[in-house]
């Protein structure tokens, strides 16, 4: 490609890093904010705030689970029991809402969901629909207003253009440990990419581990192939041979049978798990002769992903299959690098370091984004008599949209959960239109108007959007920080202060690209191209 | 070195854009990365799953999980390579050996 393999990967680092860098920018932003799915979700339904939760034995939030859907859902195909954690204090439980006649189709579709009090089975009352912390989790890999097939088709080929960045990223590096302490401030082109530099190396490990590990989650979709050549068109073998769970082609006997009750199961499986927790309960063919019980423990009480599950008789009680002590290295491989990339683990610390390198992998992404217009500006004045090209523009322009738009509608988004009046229809909806309306709005305003003032601008009502959302919530109905601290309402509180953070981030950033025109202007030397944009 | 000199004349009169010979041999490699990196690591990995003694889930996941890593390899070899002739040469020497495994357990079946 060019002279040398240096120069060849920097070159492929630079143009597989570009080209998908936009797209990048809103997965590792909706990825990092994943990681608190739950507690975003928590802070999106302010009705629960209040609500104090004391632990509940399982056997009796599963009898209680059991007892609700004997009421609601005696007849149907499969019940689906959540049991509270610490994280999600609700009883969980969904049902197929009604028999497939002759063929199912849409499973999902059909699939009805409660949220019940652990302690009485009595339902919760209501809090207003959203989609929460899952609308970013879901924007993450499935993207939006497209089928999903397609949405992670086109995360995993960015997915695969970043690993190639990273990897050519590393061969282009020749001073990989002392870049990581090299840092020049205001330094224009020199400062990003010292920056670019020392965001990607101090979180390199997470930043491949994050990458494979994201294609990995997906790898039986992109690469069928392996699976093809040994097990040919029986996927579905190959799934119950890799999660040791029941074929997928039971059936209903069809013959009436009492269940047995689920409490003593619960407690048999936490006692082989030697006390931890169950997670899941699953009921195939309830009240069915065939009726199976798979209980399953609860996640975050290992890094793999592949948690074990027990099966029941859902008639005699007795266990059907039970994992087996070796399961063997790639299945634990899998379920490790799984479990890496989602980080479910209950450790907070964990979580929060995770959290932080996301961060990190924004701020690459963003710089390396930012460091190709900078590269490329003083040639374009150059070509063009003191212009700014087409692409140059395109890339301008495209830059504040991911980078500063990105944050914007993702507050509004925020915003909109309270200000949308609650109870009408298509409620979640309405709020992802909001995010949508707004991230559009602020393409269009970067791509028609590129420019420092466009960057101030959009940062600037970003930052604003993210600072006050603690007021917001407190004027709304939610928890403030002053009682969720003083209650130890963590899960509210830390997204409150994170929120105010990271508005805060995004005032200086705007208040700091201000600050660096003035002594330039002042200086008035021509010869020097501006660092953002100077197309105003 | 031989891609240089005979580049650089061909750069020089035209000052903005860079020139076709360079434009296509992108597009090459581009294509050679992404469609012949992707036949290849799907070749590997359906033959690594017929081939690794081990049990079959534990193969086919072994494979899988290979191909992920053999894709980008293959990306940065197409880039890396002196001409995009190589690149695509690299990648069919490197496809022999699990098409060859491919078609002989094709040929056994």
């Amino acid at each position: 490609m060019k002279d040398g393999i240096r120069q060849s990967m920097a070159w492929l680092h630079t143009w597989s890093g570009l080209l998908v860098g936009w797209v990048l920018f809103m997965v590792f932003a909706a990825g990092t904010a994943s990681y608190f799915r739950d507690e975003i979700t928590l802070w999106m339904k302010p009705e629960l705030h209040g609500v104090a939760h004391a632990a509940v034995p399982q056997a009796l939030a599963v009898a209680n689970a059991v007892a609700t859907l004997q009421d609601k859902a005696p007849k149907s195909q499969r019940w689906f029991i959540t049991l509270p954690t610490e994280r999600e204090p609700g009883l969980r439980v969904s049902y197929n809402a009604k028999p497939p006649p002759g063929e199912g189709g849409g499973r999902r579709r059909n699939l009805k969901s409660l949220t019940l009090d652990p302690a009485t089975g009595a339902e919760l009352s209501a809090p207003r629909e959203t989609r929460g912390g899952e609308f970013l989790y879901r924007l993450h890999f499935d993207l939006h207003y497209m089928p999903a097939i397609w949405g992670r088709w086109i995360v995993g080929f960015c997915a695969m253009f970043m690993l190639v960045a990273i990897l050519s990223g590393i061969v282009t590096h020749k001073r990989i440990f002392k870049d990581f302490f090299t840092f020049r401030p205001k330094k224009g082109q020199r400062s990003w990419l010292d920056f670019h530099n020392v965001s990607a190396v101090l979180a390199l490990p997470y930043h491949l581990m994050i990458t494979y590990t994201g294609l990995l989650t997906l790898m039986f979709m992109y690469f069928p192939q392996g699976i093809q050549a040994v097990y040919q068109d029986k996927q579905d073998t190959f799934f119950s041979e890799l999660f040791n769970s029941p074929p997928a082609d039971a059936k209903a006997a069809r013959v009436p049978a009492p269940l047995a009750p689920l409490a003593p199961m619960v407690e048999q499986a936490s006692r082989a798990w030697n006390g931890a927790p169950v997670g899941r309960v699953t009921v195939a063919f309830p009240n069915d002769a065939n009726a199976t019980v798979s209980i399953t423990q609860q996640t975050g009480h290992a890094i793999s992903y592949d948690v074990p599950t027990i099966v029941f008789d859902g008639v005699t009680g007795r266990v059907v299959s039970a994992p087996s002590a070796h399961s063997g290295a790639a299945k634990d491989t899998r379920g490790v690098m799984y479990g890496l990339h989602v980080a479910r683990f209950s450790d907070p610390f964990t979580r929060w370091l995770f959290f932080t390198c996301g961060l990190a992998g924004c701020l690459m992404v963003a710089t390396g984004l930012l460091l190709w217009a900078v590269k490329e500006r003083p040639k374009h004045l150059k070509a063009h008599a003191g212009k700014t090209g087409f692409s140059l523009r395109l890339v301008d322009g495209l830059n504040i949209a991911a980078v500063a738009g990105l944050p914007l509608a993702m507050a509004v988004y925020f915003w909109a959960n309270r200000l949308i009046e609650t109870g009408i229809a298509q409620r979640p909806e309405a709020e992802i239109r909001w995010f949508f309306t707004a991230w559009g709005i602020a393409a269009i305003a970067a791509l028609v108007k590129p420019g420092r003032p466009m960057w101030r601008l959009q940062l600037a009502l970003g930052g604003l959007a993210f600072a006050l959302l603690p007021l917001l919530n407190g004027a709304t109905g939610g928890a403030h920080l002053g009682t969720s601290i003083a209650q130890g309402i963590w899960a509210v509180a830390g997204f409150d202060v994170v929120t105010l953070l990271l508005g805060a981030f995004l005032l200086y950033s705007s208040h700091y690209l201000g600050k660096e025109k003035a002594p330039k202007a002042a200086r008035a030397t021509p010869k020097e191209p501006e660092l953002a944009g100077s197309n105003a | 070195m031989q891609v240089q000199s005979t580049m650089a004349p061909a750069a020089k009169p035209r000052k903005p854009g860079p020139g076709w010979r360079y434009l296509t041999g992108v597009a090459v490699r581009a294509l050679a990365a992404i469609f012949g990196g992707y036949a290849l690591s799907a070749a590997w990995a359906a033959a690594l799953a017929l081939t690794l003694p081990t049990v079959r889930v534990e193969a086919a996941l072994t494979a899988t999980m290979t191909a992920l890593v053999i894709y980008p390899c293959a990306a940065m070899w197409c880039f890396g390579a002196r001409t995009a002739l190589r690149a695509i040469a690299g990648l069919a020497i490197a496809g022999a050996l699990p098409a060859a495994i491919l078609l002989l357990s094709k040929g056994a079946a």
